[in-house]
């Protein structure tokens, strides 16, 4: 299974170099990242898939990353409801015979032509990661010249509680907090 | 604090001295460069409360810094100048961040203007070091460099220490700002210092370690440097529980002590891997099952339930599936964990273990009675001389495994080595830093003839400063280690692993310090006696045997119960034996 998680760092020079130097020196894999400024100035958040099928792999990916200095908080909300959505960009070759047949392909899947010029057609779909790879299937039939994926992008749903992902002030919650987490890894 | 009162306006670089006066530190290591000059010219007005030690190497400097942190308990400090400088700190780096070692590394850098264009002797230093760093800086503000300084000391010294890199570009040497020290909390929100021992682990470990039958303790780094070493033999008394240690782990407990069975892993004692193979229950305190210890992990202490006590949350579950993942600090956790076991011998589960060390024993080459000197008679003598009592700095290779294996350490940190890392060359600057320290321990320096001359060049600084350690070269004429597994694993081909030496006695002369060489093991005490007369550095070359193993020994990746005994036989010349087996 994937593991989505939502990092929140110091926007400081070279925090995307510590990060992905992280998951490279200890061999986990990221399926995407993506990062872009916060409500907070100063503060970055990110959207990080990891693919690690295993839960204590996915404990391991976790605490590593909080680790890190710049780190302020990881939440994991892999199995909690949330919108998730991705954004593509998708170029297509074709000339003015094919364009009715594109726009129909990209109308039934809730896409969007957003340019059509000298013999190209660019789309634009936002959606959850199976859409838009249903919506690349379905559009493969043409000549498809360039694809350009965001990665995922995810966010909680429900009113937003600090508790849940940034290490309290008290130090007795703080170990409680930390129990819970070694807990929801490492004893499944 | 209090010093911020008096307005002062400084130079970035005087503002590096000011805040290392503030961080108590007395010492650093260091080796002078363009992008450095700036804080080396502002050295000149903080020369009588920080001493400089002129390293040959910038290498040096970190393993300076290195040993020094590690006698000391202390953050040590290294300094260097951009490109080249910086880039020979790297493995010393590595090395600290490998052992957990808290040092702050501080590197000049270009000036802010010309970085990213490879101006003359830039380098991305910061970037470079971050997969061997706890944490590293690039201070492109004046006004963040004392604050940065500050934080850079408490991320080293706090939770798992580790080495901080600091790069500082010469232009913010330069420029001046009003020094304020710091003297708030530092604020790193997601930078979690765990204190307090929870009640349900200590009510679940208090269970596991009642209902053990056959239970063993772990000390590694982790005890030494949370110094935890009473509240374990609190434990393990208590309890009953006897005691294994990691190469790190050494010397965190009293080897004499009776519960304490000594050195785990792929050169450890027979007898104490056995008991991790048969045991119910493992209490690991301050490790992290590093390969080395563990064996095959398909089949490492198959029967036993693990509790794991650890500060840093990422160790948990990274090799070896534990029960009970404990996060805090060791000394914390056994604190709260000790009023609370039961009280306990287990008498039949100390017996079958004694039983099995009596069986080890013929591995005991210090009784072969054999004239020519073999490494483990010499770490044997170096123990007898010193009465055990002596800081021992060692290298990696054979030396290093025999010194574990026939040096029996009483105290905390008298055992500085190079674990994680391996890295040759480690000893002699890590011994020159860890004699920085000021006890009145005697330092030992125990090198084998391939490392000593990947830094022999440091003998210049120790006759420099003229610092008291005693080198103790054992020298076997290969790199025994690496020619260990030629002759085991690749049918005593023995490619490139004959190394040549200088005459010793000779450099020791040219360099300026005493040595001596000793061919016969009669004449060991003595020249021991010599060097510890001698007021400075002394050198002191044993000439052993060139085809000795270090046995037991657990292959890389083998069952760790699946020990290779020394294969010799007691009653016949076993020199001849070693002999024979070497070139079969
Ligand atoms: C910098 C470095 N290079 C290579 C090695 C691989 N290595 C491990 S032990 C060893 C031999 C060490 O030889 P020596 O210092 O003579 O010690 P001995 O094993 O003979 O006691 C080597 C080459 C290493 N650990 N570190």
């Amino acid at each position: 299974m994937k593991q989505t998680l939502v990092v929140l760092v110091d926007d400081k020079p070279g925090i995307l170099n510590r990060i992905s130097s992280m998951f490279r020196r200890r061999n986990f894999n990221i399926e995407s990242l993506v990062v872009g400024s916060s409500e907070t100035p100063g503060i970055s958040r990110m959207t990080i898939v990891a693919n690690e099928p295993d839960s204590t792999k996915r404990g391991n990916i976790y605490f590593n990353l909080l680790n890190l200095v710049n780190v302020i908080s990881v939440e994991d909300i892999t199995s909690l409801p949330c919108i998730n959505r991705e954004y593509v960009l998708i170029k297509i070759h074709a000339g003015s015979g094919k364009w009715s047949s594109i726009g129909e392909v990209t109308k039934n899947n809730g896409a969007r032509i957003v340019d059509m010029g000298k013999g190209s057609v660019i789309i634009e779909a936002a959606g959850e990661e199976k859409a838009i790879t249903e919506l690349i299937e379905n559009l493969s039939q043409f000549n498809i010249k360039e694809i350009m994926r965001t990665g995922k992008i995810a966010m909680r749903i429900g009113v937003s509680q600090d508790s849940d992902n940034i290490v309290s002030e008290s130090q007795e919650d703080a170990a409680h907090w930390a129990e819970k987490k070694i807990i929801s890894y490492f004893n499944s | 604090m209090g010093n911020s009162t008096s307005k002062k306006v400084l130079t970035g670089a005087e503002i590096i001295w000011e805040c290392l006066l503030q961080e108590k530190v007395s010492v650093v290591f260091g080796y002078p460069g363009g992008a450095i000059l700036p804080a080396y010219d502002a050295l000149t007005k903080y020369k009588d409360q920080i001493h400089h030690v002129l390293t040959r190497h910038e290498q040096g400097a970190t393993h300076m810094a290195d040993g020094y942190a590690r006698a000391s308990g202390k953050v040590g400090v290294a300094i260097a100048t951009s490109g080249p400088g910086a880039t020979n700190m790297i493995t010393g780096l590595a090395t600290a961040m490998m052992d957990s070692s808290p040092i702050v590394c501080i590197t000049g850098q270009v000036s802010r203007s010309v970085i990213g264009s490879d101006a003359f002797q830039e380098i991305d230093i910061s970037g470079i070091a971050m997969p061997i760093t706890k944490h590293s800086y690039l201070i492109m503000d004046i006004r963040e460099l004392a604050s940065t300084i500050h934080e850079a000391f408490y991320v080293a010294k706090t939770g798992r220490p580790g080495p901080v890199l600091i790069d500082i570009p010469k232009d913010v040497q330069n420029e001046s700002i009003e020094f304020v020290y710091p003297t708030s909390r530092i604020e790193l929100p997601g930078y979690y210092l765990p204190q307090s021992p929870l009640e349900n682990q200590v009510k679940s470990a208090v269970e596991l370690i009642d209902d053990a039958k056959k239970p063993i303790i772990f000390a590694g780094h982790g005890v030494l440097l949370s110094g935890a070493s009473s509240e374990i033999i609190e434990l393990s008394e208590k309890s009953g529980v006897p005691i294994a240690t990691t190469l790190l782990g050494i010397g965190s407990v009293p080897d004499s002590h009776p519960l304490v069975l000594g050195m785990m892993g792929m050169h450890g004692e027979a007898w104490v891997n056995r008991a991790i193979q048969e045991a119910d229950l493992i209490i690991a305190c301050g490790m992290r099952f590093d390969d080395r210890v563990t064996g095959n992990l398909k089949t490492y202490s198959p029967h036993s339930k693990k509790i794991h006590i650890d500060i840093d949350l990422s160790e948990f579950n990274k090799n070896v599936h534990v029960d009970l993942p404990v996060h805090c600090d060791v000394k914390i956790f056994l604190k709260a964990l000790n009023p609370q076991i039961r009280e306990n011998n287990h008498r039949s589960w100390l017996k079958s273990i004694s039983i099995w060390q009596q069986d080890s024993h013929q591995r005991d080459i210090i009784k072969t009675g054999s004239t020519t000197l073999m490494g483990a008679q010499v770490i044997r003598k170096i123990w007898e001389g010193t009465k055990g009592d002596a800081i021992v700095v060692t290298d990696v290779g054979q030396h290093q495994m025999l010194e574990a294996q026939y040096f029996n350490h009483e105290k905390p940190r008298t055992l500085i080595t190079s674990g994680g890392l391996g890295t040759m060359g480690f000893s002699l600057p890590a011994g020159i830093g860890a004699s920085f320290y000021g006890s009145d321990k005697e330092v030992w320096i125990i090198v084998g003839d391939g490392s000593i001359q990947m830094t022999i060049m440091e003998l210049a600084t120790a006759v420099q400063e003229h610092v008291n350690i005693n080198i103790a070269i054992i020298n076997n004429g290969y790199l025994g280690m690496v020619r260990q597994w030629q002759q085991m694993f690749y049918d005593a081909r023995y490619a490139e692993t004959p190394i040549s030496s200088p005459d010793y006695v000779k450099v020791s002369e040219a360099y300026g310090l005493s040595g001596q060489r000793v061919t016969h093991i009669d004449e060991i005490l003595p020249a021991m006696k010599q060097a510890q007369h001698v007021n400075g550095p002394s050198l002191i070359e044993f000439v052993v045997e060139q085809h000795d193993m270090v046995y037991p020994m657990v292959p890389s990746g083998a069952d760790l119960h699946q020990m290779i005994y020394r294969p010799y036989n007691n009653n016949s010349d076993i020199l001849k034996q070693v002999k024979e087996e070497a070139v079969k």
